[in-house]
């Protein structure tokens, strides 16, 4: 603030505070007024008394003012005088953030240094580690990490990414970003029926033959390089396991049907960022806890 | 002075009660105009693009911020949530603020970049199918409604004209493509991606 409007609000609150007491001390008594005196309001015979302020309601509001002025002196509120206390709401905070990393902090350091696997059998790791994912994760992959559609089931230990302790923690620091290119536009709509067939047959799903076979010379020519000859998937680029029935976007024929028309763009955002290094490393210790008991 | 001559002239009473209040106003409103703090955007805040502004008018018009505030009050139970606090600067351009004043759902100060695109999209049309907890209504018809995009250009050029947010003539003559055609949902979801991202929380 420039000295100019520091001393604007400087001059504007000490006329206030001075003016309210001169207003208040003027108005203390009724001059040259007898007791009793009436203000001459008559209404149904009421009338009404022509009283000062009683005393003790007078000297609440000196209170008033001795309140405020000791308040601008400790807290910041005249201008740029910082107020004896030197309180600012970001210094409060960050006492607060650092009160609480003393009690935190040296928690996240000693499980920071444990491998998550075997910080996965420790009770109090997993459960801070559950605390940070009901907060963060629940909202795609719910608060159980059961998942939803499109947003995998962390429970199951099947995994887009990879399912080792470096991989989780990876993809939870950095995020990941899926690509399933759409086919809608190269393949016919009979073609994208054969596929779906072949990819029903390779999870063991009942399947008309003839279309599967057909729907495999597609899948053999379009879909291997990420999802393998085999359908087994490819977790360097997050390709699902098409063989093991789990299915990320649902499994029912329309919806595999729709998943090759328009492809799939599944995006795990990064939390480096959002919840740093020590968090993420006990949410991993959690999530790899879910399916490595 | 009698305090009869006050109470039975009105417009005297008036004056009074005005200067009163003007100091209030005087002390606290009128520095506000003249500080940087509030005044100057943070360096890293980029203006809505013709998308996002969109979005935010749906924002608006929806009234999402009768639930969701966006507003990150500088306690730590807040911030370790949602990250760095709000700051003055952040908020330059908002006209008008969506600062909200009640937390139905979460804040959303910066929900930007915590959920993916196709999240949003299928929160938005219907939040128990991700949230299965959720009481946020559901909103089915942004997927159905197009935008013509003809308003948008006149929207950026009241921000440049009169709020002073740096859209270049390009901006403005490409405002209406850059949204015809896209759905009110692909808006509400750019926006909801913008928000947040000037100040990096540090931890």
């Amino acid at each position: 603030m420039s000295d100019f409007w520091s001393w604007w609000v400087i001059i504007i609150v000490a006329i206030n505070i001075i003016g309210c007491w001169a207003l208040l001390h003027w108005t203390r008594k009724i001059k040259g007024g007898a007791e009793n005196e009436t203000t001459g309001h008559v209404y149904d015979g009421i009338e009404e008394y022509n009283n000062p302020l009683p005393r003790w309601w007078l000297n609440m509001f000196y209170i008033t003012l001795i309140f405020g002025v000791v308040y601008l002196i400790l807290y910041p509120g005249l201008g740029n005088f910082a107020g004896y206390l030197g309180w600012t709401p970001q210094k409060q905070h960050t006492e607060e953030v650092e009160a609480a990393k003393a009690t935190y902090q040296p928690l996240f350091d000693k499980y920071k240094s444990v491998p998550i696997a075997e910080l996965a059998k420790v009770k109090q790791a997993t459960e801070m580690g559950k605390r940070i994912f009901v907060n963060t994760c629940f909202g795609c992959h719910g608060s159980d990490a059961a998942g939803n559609p499109g947003y995998p089931d962390l429970t199951d230990n099947d995994w887009l990414w990879g399912g080792s302790p470096e991989q989780i923690e990876q993809s939870i620091l950095h995020g990941r970003m899926g690509a399933m290119p759409a086919f809608g536009t190269s393949l016919t709509a009979e073609q994208i029926d054969q596929l779906v067939n072949y990819v029903g047959q390779l999870s063991g799903n009942k399947v008309d033959e003839a279309k599967a076979n057909a729907g495999e010379a597609i899948f053999n020519t379009q879909c291997f390089a990420c999802h393998t000859k085999e359908g087994t998937g490819n977790i360097a680029m997050g390709a699902p396991n098409l063989t093991d029935n789990i299915w990320l976007y649902g499994g029912s024929r329309s919806t595999i049907a729709e998943t090759i028309r328009n492809g799939r763009n599944g995006n795990m955002p990064a939390h480096a960022d959002i919840l740093g290094e020590a968090r993420v490393h006990l949410v991993a210790a959690y999530v790899y806890s879910l399916s490595n008991k | 002075m009698q305090h009869e001559s006050i109470e039975k002239n009105i417009g005297l009473m008036g004056i009074l009660i005005i200067i009163v209040i003007s100091f209030g106003g005087l002390a606290e409103i009128v520095p506000l105009f003249f500080l940087k703090d509030t005044t100057k955007p943070i360096e890293t805040l980029k203006p809505y693009t013709a998308l996002q502004m969109e979005g935010r008018d749906i924002y608006i018009r929806e009234g999402c911020s009768t639930c969701h505030s966006q507003m990150i009050r500088p306690f730590r139970a807040e911030t370790e949530r949602y990250g760095h606090y709000s700051v003055a600067g952040e908020h330059v351009w908002e006209h008008p603020f969506l600062w909200g004043s009640k937390r139905t759902g979460p804040d959303l100060a910066r929900v930007g970049g915590r959920y993916s695109d196709d999240w949003h999209r299928a929160h938005l049309l219907n939040p128990r199918d991700v949230v299965p907890e959720s009481n946020m209504p559901a909103f089915p018809w942004l997927e159905q409604k197009t935008l013509d995009g003809n308003l948008t250009a006149s929207k950026l050029k009241a921000f440049k004209d009169h709020f002073g947010v740096p859209y270049t003539e390009d901006d403005i003559a490409n405002a209406k493509a850059q949204v015809e055609g896209k759905t009110e949902l692909d808006a509400v979801v750019a926006y909801l991606q913008s928000l947040g991202h000037a100040l990096k929380e540090n931890r």
